[in-house]
């Protein structure tokens, strides 16, 4: 037990030590200002891939590094639908996850938000409309508003997320 | 040809690698693939096509990996009668769901007793294959959702745990039913196939200079690979050298995408492990990577990098400099991290011993890649069949023998240690010159096989060309195929609450797997 916590107190001084040469992205910095002013609340998220590449999820696991800091804002990404306010969709949807999103969506209390974070979301991207792909995620659920890229950058998700809780404040 | 018969294909085949390519009978396909695995080859990808338009037959399609080379054997059926093939399962046990993916895709069955749909959930209809010729892409169905039979685990105490297609965190979809008494999980069932969003059909819609936008994103975490192996197919088939400078570029392209993945799981494992700091560490030194991409690549992931003939962008004349400093501080940062894991009693009490899959059940279920070299399985590609450049670059295989979590942790650590020597070594010797040659339309009906090692295990491209510079079939392959069912075999005697951890020590693709 000792030995443990001496290791853990050892490693609390290194984390400052490699956090001080992090410097936090200014365009983040001031993201993050003006969701704090929004939200005035936490945001909770719930992100569903409906069949994307997972290019986009990587984007999106980005968010919780020390540079965007999102769960640092109170903003925070939940295990369940039940929870959320904001739906945060990937891919073109596969029609074998049609359903499942369909579900997810119902299943959210309102008022909620969906985000379709890129191309593929957006508009169905490479993969298109097909037997297996019902293209954007539009199609399937209604969508509040749609990321650009493939992947879309961290701070244009975070931009997003920002743009869907605050219409006309971006 | 009758059912014994086997005779090497005229006009052979197009590769980066060293490879054969065979026609078979019914007889000789099984009799290849028993003499295959008691020479220890393993079974590298299997796929089927159609090409009833052309010559009335469907085939499948093995590729086989040798110590040295490939071997690709084709066996052609009558499309008129029921299409059926010996299984190779019995030989190679990670056949099962590739076979089954055949048969959804093209109604081929192969003679073992699982019919249940792996890629098909119900989305179109029984006896309706889209990669038939005649199957139009664009038919839309709509879906009726129908149980999938899963294998039931009785007595005393046992119950079932369904988990998925939708996750709690931040992944991919798929779905988990665990059989456990009190914690203990006595039997895991995967249920695939989610993504499954009909890459292989849309490949059909592409010429061949654009297929590589298309193979980048089979699973973005391997974009580099995928589009490089894309490539290297139809660069193959054209017999096209991409220019030297432009290989090193893609060579190290391909080990930036190594060294993201490899920190980015470090970071997840350690958090997984109850060690939120190692998430904290090592998601820095990943995002530190990807903006270096920026100014260097032009984006942070590479997914537009690799293009027919060589790269899209050359490197600035600051990049050398500016990534040999980033590889210094990386190299510090990931040392000392290593050095707080290996010291952190309660992470390696996490690690050690749990998820552990035996050398014996790795090589009889064809392990591959990173998963393999974790038990004990010394093969990579850079080092065994090494494509240009790697033929000119130093590289010993990381493995370990304990096959747990521990030891995917291990060969990550290594793993990152011998890319950033490999980058260095590239860029110390990078030629000048042109970063791109000019790729002529291939004609008809030439197959072409890409293999690269990407961070996961070799990836595979089969393509063939079609007329007027389109693609006629192509087909892709992850090492998540041989890989997943691992998972259900590391997962055993262990607690359900581990999963997540041995689950991420693998890390395997969905949509690479569903296409
Ligand atoms: S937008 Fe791009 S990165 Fe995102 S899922 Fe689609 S192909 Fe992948």
């Amino acid at each position: 037990m000792i030995k443990t916590l001496g290791r853990m107190i050892r490693t609390g001084i290194l984390t400052e030590k490699i956090e001080r040469v992090a410097r936090p992205d200014s365009e983040a910095d001031e993201i993050h200002a003006k969701l704090r002013g929004i939200l005035g609340r936490a945001l909770c998220i719930r992100q569903v891939d409906a069949g994307s590449c997972n290019g986009c999820e990587l984007e999106i696991q980005a968010l919780n590094n020390p540079y965007y800091n999102l769960e640092g804002l109170g903003i925070k990404f939940v295990a369940s639908p039940r929870h959320a306010d904001m739906l945060l969709v990937t891919g073109p949807v596969s029609v074998n996850m049609e359903e499942a999103l369909k579900r997810t969506f119902d299943a959210m209390p309102d008022p909620k938000f969906v985000v379709a974070v890129g191309d593929c979301g957006a508009c169905g991207g490479i993969f298109g409309e097909s037997y297996a792909s019902r293209g954007a995620v539009a199609h399937v659920i209604p969508v509040d508003s749609t990321v650009p890229g493939c992947p879309p950058t961290p701070t244009a998700i975070l931009q997003a997320i920002l743009q869907a809780v605050s219409p006309g404040q971006v | 040809m009758t059912p014994d018969s086997i005779k090497e294909a005229e006009g052979g085949l197009y590769s980066n690698l060293r490879c054969r390519k065979f026609e078979a009978g019914a007889v000789a396909w099984r009799n290849f693939a028993e003499t295959t695995r008691s020479d220890g080859g393993r079974l590298l990808a299997l796929w089927g096509t159609d090409d009833c338009d052309r010559d009335g037959r469907l085939r499948i399609v093995a590729c086989y990996l040798n110590a040295e080379s490939l071997a690709v054997v084709e066996h052609a059926m009558d499309s008129c009668s029921k299409p059926l093939y010996p299984s190779l399962v019995e030989f190679f046990p990670s056949a099962l769901r590739m076979e089954r993916a055949v048969a959804d895709l093209l109604g081929i069955q192969s003679m073992q007793p699982d019919h249940r749909g792996w890629l098909r959930h119900n989305g179109w209809p029984e006896g309706v294959f889209p990669l038939r010729r005649s199957f139009n892409a664009s038919t839309q169905y709509q879906l009726d959702s129908e149980p999938y039979s899963f294998i039931q685990v009785e007595g005393d105490g046992v119950h079932e745990i369904p988990v998925g297609p939708v996750h709690a965190g931040t992944i991919e979809p798929g779905h988990f039913r665990f059989s456990v008494v009190g914690e203990k999980v006595l039997r895991l069932e995967e249920r695939l196939g989610y993504a499954h969003k009909g890459i292989e059909k849309r490949f059909e819609e592409l010429r061949q200079k654009e297929g590589h936008k298309l193979a980048a994103r089979i699973s973005g975490d391997s974009a580099v690979a995928y589009s490089w192996a894309y490539c290297a197919a139809l660069e193959s088939i054209t017999q096209t050298t991409c220019p030297p400078r432009a290989a090193q570029l893609r060579a190290l392209a391909l080990e930036h995408e190594r060294i993201a993945n490899h920190l980015g799981d470090l970071g997840a494992l350690g958090n997984d492990a109850g060690f939120a700091f190692g998430l904290t560490q090592f998601s820095r030194l990943k995002e530190d990577l990807l903006r270096i991409h920026q100014p260097i690549f032009g984006t942070r992931y590479l997914m537009d990098f690799i293009q027919p003939g060589g790269v899209a962008v050359n490197l600035p004349q600051d990049a050398p400099q500016l990534l040999l400093d980033h590889y210094a501080a990386l190299e510090i940062s990931v040392s000392e991290l290593r050095g707080i894991y290996e010291n952190h009693a309660g992470v390696q009490d996490r690690f050690r011993g749990a998820g552990v899959l035996s050398n014996e059940i790795a090589v009889r279920l064809g392990a591959m890649g990173l998963a393999g070299r974790a038990s004990g399985i010394a093969h990579d590609l850079r080092v065994d069949c090494p494509w240009h450049p790697y033929n000119d670059v130093t590289l010993k295989i990381a493995t370990q023998t304990t096959g747990d979590v521990a030891a995917r942790v291990n060969v990550r650590f290594d793993e990152i240690v011998q890319s950033i020597m490999i980058c260095r070594e590239l860029l110390t010797n990078i030629a000048d010159g042109a970063i791109v040659s000019d790729v002529p339309d291939a004609a008809p009906g030439i197959l072409g096989v890409g293999v690269i090692e990407g961070w996961r295990g070799p990836v595979l491209i089969a393509l063939e060309t079609g007329p007027s510079g389109m693609i006629r079939r192509c087909h892709a392959h992850d090492p998540s195929w041989q890989n997943w069912p691992l998972i259900e075999y590391a997962i055993l005697g262990n607690i359900v609450p581990d999963f997540p951890l041995i689950n991420k020590s693998f890390n395997l693709s969905y949509s690479g797997q569903d296409g």
